[in-house]
């Protein structure tokens, strides 16, 4: 049954799935299939977590199967590791200076790994410069901004401005999220949008970037 | 002849209580004597109009408050690291803060915390102003990790005490890791052997980490002088403390400091039962803490900040299974010791309305930051007050008239017939004054009933 692994994992059945790989690894199944059928699953979980039949923590576990399946195909990869499907973006994505929150914005990177974006996460606390430096490295046009506290809202600014005088503001879409944050700080921020949730983040980017 | 405290019903608790904080009395169990016979009658008045807005009732007009984070050090024109290593430029900041703005009560000057105590015993669950953070940082954060591991329940539920002191606080404070060679006191039983159980506290590392503790203990009681001192000096001046002692959900307790955030949430999944026997195991640990502190300061408002039961956090069946029931038995056990729950729904709480509605009526009160305030007044404003919702956003990026706007709408909508109180909803450490001033003035002005 080719759709069993996808399914159990887009159920959260972490047992079930796991016993699944561990047969079918020793009965000579093919790893990178198996993998394949595990990101279906968690895209499954993805499209549950936008519709509003899943939550936060279901995404967090699903997340955490899939490391847990990975560990078991890891040893039976060989050379075919570095194979991967042609991604979009890169997105960057970090938690601003003075900063230190990181549940959000894992979430954020999470949803877009799912949704098939190449993600550069940059962290928490992350220096003005460090996403100046990460756009010019990586030709991003993507920046997500997350904050929590009432000190996000000049540490985003700060950012968006540094972005502006690197002369690069014009090439690149800043999302900004977390916390506080709403309308309002964005307008503060100088940023192009406000998402609420990490599924805002995805459309937005979506928007922008397609995919 | 009066009736004791354990015959009394809720009400007549809560009645004993507002009756003992309007007769305000010093440690010593003094009277405090007012700065002046305006200073009283101010003191009463704003007394008087929160426990209308507790009972759901109409005073003179809607109360006002303010519940910031660190903002009032900057207000002030210090850091929170000035703060935290001088406790006379924290007090005068708060001072000025309350004096200048003038809410109907005011929130103690507590928050920034005693720097030198943390020092002392190198703690490690949070990062603050050289320690972590920025040195012009303007607050602390916390260090999210699983202090404790995913298989450590039973020894948690097995003795909460020694969990704590063996594992947990070496875990979070860095002075105190010789305390895991503590034997368990529950050892110690009788007279053969009973030597061997205090082995240990003539261990050089032990005795460290006591010499510490008394150092800390020290200093702890010094900076408590300080901010003590200063409620007292506020009742005086009219501004009583809306703050008697603090507790958390049971969920909240696990989930923030313990396990962490995705550390519950797994355990949600993976063991179910462990997790619910250990939330029921929390909650009357929580009901001592908040009956404790209400006892300690002779002010029944015990705060409970809200993290994790949030809309969107968990599932609908999440909440109702896992954070919703070991948080209204807590809720419960302090009204039923005569205390005012004050709790602050964190992010939105549109979603958990119905199921918070439940609770005993005028009994306890509700700071929201996100949530739709019409729709929460429609549904829960028959039980619960309601406080707060101006935007921090709002607070710190708008002008006086956005907020008054703002301030307008609240009371022709939630102020209607009581039970409500004007405040912001969720702590800010970045404003501007006069969009405080605006908040505060406007209600005073407008919010008359």
């Amino acid at each position: 049954m080719p759709d069993e692994l996808t399914k159990l994992l887009s159920d959260l059945k972490e047992t079930e799935a796991l016993e699944l790989v561990k047969k079918a690894l020793a009965e000579g199944v093919d790893p990178m299939g198996l993998l394949g059928e595990a990101r279906d699953g968690i895209t499954i979980v993805g499209e549950r977590f936008a519709s509003g039949d899943y939550f936060i923590p279901d995404l967090i576990y699903s997340g955490e199967i899939l490391k847990e399946i990975v560990k078991l195909l890891e040893p039976h990869f060989g050379g075919e590791k570095g194979k991967q499907e042609k991604r979009l973006g890169p997105v960057i994505i970090g938690t601003v200076a003075g900063d230190i929150h990181d549940i959000g914005k894992d979430l954020v990177v999470f949803m877009l790994d799912i949704s098939g974006y190449e993600v550069v996460d940059l962290g928490i606390d992350v220096p003005v410069q460090k996403f100046v430096d990460a756009i010019k490295e990586t030709g991003s046009k993507v920046v997500g901004l997350s904050g929590f506290l009432t000190l996000a809202f000049d540490s985003m600014k700060e950012t968006v401005d540094a972005i502006k005088n690197a002369g690069l503001r014009d090439d690149i879409k800043i999302m900004v999220g977390g916390g506080q944050i709403d309308d309002q700080v964005k307008r503060y921020t100088g940023a192009d949008a406000y998402g609420k949730d990490a599924m805002q983040a995805v459309k937005l980017t979506q928007g922008w970037i397609g995919g | 002849m009066e009736k004791k405290w354990e015959e009394m019903s809720a009400d007549e608790k809560q009645e004993a209580q507002f009756q003992k904080m309007l007769a305000p009395k010093d440690p010593e169990g003094n009277d405090i004597k007012f700065q002046s016979p305006e200073a009283e009658a101010a003191y009463k008045a704003n007394i008087n109009r929160f426990k209308a807005a507790v009972q759901l009732k109409a005073a003179d007009r809607v109360p006002v408050m303010l519940f910031p984070g660190m903002y009032p050090l900057a207000y002030g024109g210090i850091t929170l690291k000035d703060a935290m290593y001088d406790y006379d430029k924290c007090v005068a900041a708060h001072r000025k803060f309350v004096l200048d703005f003038q809410p109907d009560m005011q929130f103690g000057a507590a928050g920034p915390g005693p720097g030198k105590f943390y020092e002392k015993l190198d703690y490690k669950l949070y990062a603050w102003p050289g320690h972590g953070v920025d040195p012009e940082g303007r607050s602390y954060q916390c260090r999210e990790a699983e202090y404790m591991q995913a298989y450590e329940y039973d020894l948690l539920l097995t003795d909460p005490s020694f969990f704590f002191r063996n594992f947990y606080l070496p875990r979070v404070f860095g002075a105190l890791e010789p305390l895991q060679m503590l034997a368990p006191m529950t050892s110690i039983l009788e007279m053969y052997g009973v030597a061997f159980n205090f082995i240990p506290y003539g261990l050089p590392p032990v005795q460290g980490a006591f010499k510490a503790l008394f150092e800390a203990g020290e200093e702890a009681l010094k900076w408590a002088m300080a901010v003590g001192g200063f409620d007292i000096e506020m009742k005086a001046a009219g501004v009583p403390n809306i703050l008697g002692g603090f507790t958390k959900a049971p969920f909240d307790t696990l989930g923030d400091t313990l396990r962490g955030t995705k550390g519950i949430l797994m355990d949600m999944y993976r063991q179910p039962d462990k997790l619910l026997a250990a939330l029921d195991a929390v909650t009357p640990i929580m009901i001592g803490m908040g009956l404790g502190a209400a006892q300690q300061t002779g002010n029944p408002l015990i705060f409970m900040p809200l993290h994790k039961g949030a809309d969107g956090f968990l599932s609908d069946e999440q909440f109702k299974t896992f954070y919703w029931p070991s948080l209204k038995k807590v809720i419960e056990g302090l009204v039923e010791g005569g205390c005012i729950p004050f709790c602050a729904a964190e992010g939105g709480y549109n979603t958990r309305l119905e199921d918070i509605r439940n609770l005993p009526k005028g009994k306890t009160v509700w700071m929201i930051d996100q949530s739709d305030m019409v729709k929460a007044k429609e549904i829960v404003g028959d039980t619960l007050c309601l406080l707060g919702n101006m935007p921090s956003s709002l607070l710190h990026l708008g002008n006086p008239e956005d907020v008054k706007a703002y301030a307008k709408n609240l009371i022709d909508t939630v102020g209607k017939g009581g039970g409500f109180i004007m405040c912001n909803g969720s702590f800010f450490d970045h404003a501007k004054p006069e969009n405080i001033k605006a908040m505060v003035d406007y209600t005073k002005e407008y919010g008359v009933y």
